[in-house]
């Protein structure tokens, strides 16, 4: 589903993003983790063509997504609140993004029915404008908003991070449930081992830009993880 | 610890993103600073001698007008100047006595340009009535209390930060006493010439503007420090959403989901409101125009043609400039979802040509100075529409300031939001008509001139798509450079 090729990306002479290159497969729910400035944000803006990259590209569907825009009409994102109309309540937002997905209301209220446990009974008729709701709040709008419309590939920055921990877990649910259901590429980004590990298909590595471990996710696999972060990776018996 | 503050404000300063802005834009503010500063300078020193020569008593005029002189400061002041937020949030946790921030703070506003401009007018103005044979004490006096007002002024407009509806009002109160004063009905300066007069003949009276000046330092400076609190004053609002889900809309198509949107954005951001209540601002513009006010300078049928243009392009000047920068806050969304530029575009357009439908049927009124005058609104409302709106909609397409929609300040003439892209886009704007209109006036006659202007406004329609097409095409070439600079929110 999405292939990426040889694809650089520096900034001044310093390389942030540096990787030979690997593919995505369709239906894949695919984790991305490495430590600050591994540049996990950078390949996602990459991949959403909101930055150009310095070197290579990527493909999106069979569309290369910095000459093409067909990729917009199977892909949805949220990477921070920036993808958010801070003057809309909740309920006028989704709305919005249905109409640019070519949902109509109907549709867009029988998504949000589902996800009556998720808001809490604290996001929907509230009448209160994004910008004045918790970063947690904006959160679980903005990621509820990119499963509007059915898209093929959902691409989410570090979604569990200022969640409570039941939203966590509810989350971690939904991400589960949209890998098996109905053949949805999931690209997630995280800090937390133990989530992207339960979540996710495939973890990848990041560090310095490069890629140091692709990793198809078994039970060892947080152990092999940590191990990794801690720095000590030489003398843990696997 | 002053110094600490200083060196931050400096930091902040020459860091922020609209520091970094291109040279052609500096040179036009320090243009824009020097001749203001020449004006008020050219005003101090030679009003006296203008108004003598007008047979009128200066000093005693000059005290007449001083009422409007200072409610208009404050009016433009609480729209251009901006408030003493230093970053203050990181400052409380710092061992810093809070009303030294606060002090700070206030003590900023004072060095600002918006007061010691004034300093240009006052002091020719001061030195000239001294050589004219004034008592110099008196003077002195008199001088000291205009000084009081300005600073008084400064001070009001910390504490007035939110009430933008208790300023329009004294302006739209002080602006029909002036009427009121024209038409002979009510002469308010009749009790407040006195006044100023007095300061300068009981100098004792000088007490009343230092008073005023202390109470209202005051007052400033307990309500910044009252407000020094995350749940007050440095508090988000919270505010309930308003207006209805704009159903009505839907009968405009595709474009009804971004003309809610925009709608949504005018109604519910302060920054959009100010624009809006300048568009309107813009509409009486007219009477100074078309009186023959202002001492003739707008006299002519040239002028009559610039003011027609004018009086019904304020919404289309004030918002559309911006397209799309009003969407700056979320443009990556916008740019990842699967958004049709054209009916972007379209939307946008439509709003800023019934804007300007409006503002030119309001502007029927003005029959009243002519049937001329109606005749130039019309057709300057026509060239609006058919030409201006592209044109102001291309040049927008060049802006890449971020617009913060909760910061009621900077409305007027945001600096950054100037480069010479968009000044050669505007020069048509107003010219253009002005030219096409003296064409026709000096070949055949009037009607020829205003034929010309509606007749290229009504073709202008025809190549809206056209423009449109540009304007994509550089929406696309700039994507990666405007999202940058949309990122910079300072």
């Amino acid at each position: 589903m999405i292939t990426i090729h040889n694809l650089s990306k520096s900034y001044n002479g310093v390389t942030v993003l540096n990787l030979e290159g690997f593919e995505i497969p369709r239906g894949q729910s695919f984790g991305l983790v490495g430590n600050n400035g591994a540049g996990k944000t950078t390949l996602f803006s990459c991949l959403l063509d909101l930055i150009q990259p310095s070197s290579g590209y990527i493909e999106n569907g069979d569309v290369k997504v910095h000459e093409s825009e067909d990729w917009k009409t199977h892909t949805a994102s949220f990477i921070d609140e920036s993808f958010l109309i801070g003057y809309l309540t909740p309920e006028e937002y989704f709305y919005f993004i249905g109409d640019l997905r070519g949902e109509n209301k109907a549709d867009v209220d029988a998504l949000l029915a589902t996800f009556e446990d998720f808001f809490n009974d604290e996001i929907i008729g509230k009448r209160k404008y994004l910008r004045d709701l918790s970063k947690g709040n904006q959160k679980k709008v903005g990621i509820v908003a990119t499963l509007i419309g059915k898209p093929d590939v959902i691409i989410l920055d570090e979604p569990f991070a200022n969640l409570d921990p039941t939203t966590q877990i509810r989350l971690k649910g939904i991400i589960k449930q949209m890998a098996i259901d109905n053949e949805v590429t999931v690209l997630v980004s995280s800090h937390d081992l133990q989530h992207v590990t339960e979540v996710c298909e495939r973890i990848v590595v990041l560090e310095k830009g490069e890629l140091v471990k692709d990793i198809i996710t078994s039970p060892a696999t947080l152990k092999e993880l940590e191990a990794y972060f801690a720095g000590n990776e030489i003398v843990t018996e696997m | 610890m002053v110094k600490q503050f200083i060196s931050l404000e400096w930091k902040a300063f020459f860091r922020s993103a609209s520091f970094q802005t291109n040279l052609a834009l500096k040179i036009l503010m320090i243009f824009g600073v020097i001749s203001m500063v020449f004006w008020l300078a050219m005003m101090g020193s030679f009003l006296y001698f203008g108004l003598e020569k007008a047979k009128l008593e200066p000093f005693t005029t000059v005290n007449m007008f001083m009422i409007y002189y200072i409610v208009g400061d404050l009016t433009i002041r609480y729209m251009g100047q901006k408030m003493p937020v230093v970053n203050i949030k990181p400052l409380l946790l710092l061992p810093f006595k809070k009303t030294k921030i606060v002090k700070f703070a206030l003590g900023k506003t004072v060095l600002s340009f918006w007061n010691w401009m004034h300093a240009f007018f006052f002091i020719p103005f001061s030195i000239v009535l001294i050589t004219q044979g004034f008592n110099p004490l008196g003077v002195l006096v008199w001088h000291i209390a205009m000084c009081c007002f300005i600073y008084a002024n400064n001070f009001i407009n910390v504490f007035l930060n939110d009430k933008l509806w208790l300023v329009i009002g004294v302006g739209a109160l002080f602006a029909l006493l002036g009427a009121a004063q024209y038409y002979e009905y009510f002469d308010i300066t009749a009790f407040t010439q006195p006044f100023f007069q007095g300061l300068y003949e009981v100098k004792w009276t000088v007490i009343f503007p230092v008073a005023l000046l202390a109470v209202v330092a005051t007052i400033a400076f307990k309500y910044f420090l009252a407000r020094l609190y995350l749940d007050a004053g440095l508090a988000k609002k919270v505010s309930q959403a308003s207006g209805g889900d704009l159903g009505w809309l839907d009968r405009f198509g595709k474009q009804s989901t971004f003309l809610k949107n925009d709608i949504r954005l005018i109604m519910r951001n302060k920054r959009s409101k100010t624009t809006v209540i300048m568009s309107i601002f813009f509409l009486f513009y007219g009477l100074l125009f078309f009186t023959g006010g202002a001492g003739g300078m707008y006299e002519g049928p040239f002028a009559r043609m610039f003011a027609a243009v004018f009086v019904s392009g304020g919404f289309l000047f004030s918002f559309g400039q911006f397209v799309p920068s009003w969407d700056s806050a979320y443009y990556p969304l916008m740019m990842t979802q699967n958004i049709a530029y054209k009916e972007y575009l379209k939307s946008k357009w439509l709003l800023v040509v019934i804007a300007t439908l409006i503002s030119a049927i309001l502007c029927i009124p003005y029959v009243y100075f002519g049937i001329d005058v109606l005749l130039a609104i019309i057709v300057g409302g026509i060239f609006n529409m058919g030409i201006n709106a592209h044109l102001v909609l291309l040049g927008g397409a060049y802006i890449k300031t971020p617009i913060d929609l909760q910061s009621g300040k900077k409305a007027f003439g945001d600096k950054s939001s100037f480069n010479l892209k968009t000044l050669l886009v505007s020069l048509p704007k107003m010219l253009g008509p002005m030219a096409l209109y003296a064409i026709g006036h000096y070949t055949v006659g009037p009607m020829l001139g205003y034929a010309l202007v509606a007749i290229v406004g009504l073709i202008g329609f025809a190549f809206r798509d056209k423009v449109f097409d540009q304007i994509i095409k550089i929406y696309k070439s700039e994507k990666y450079k405007t999202l940058e600079a949309y990122k910079q929110t300072k």
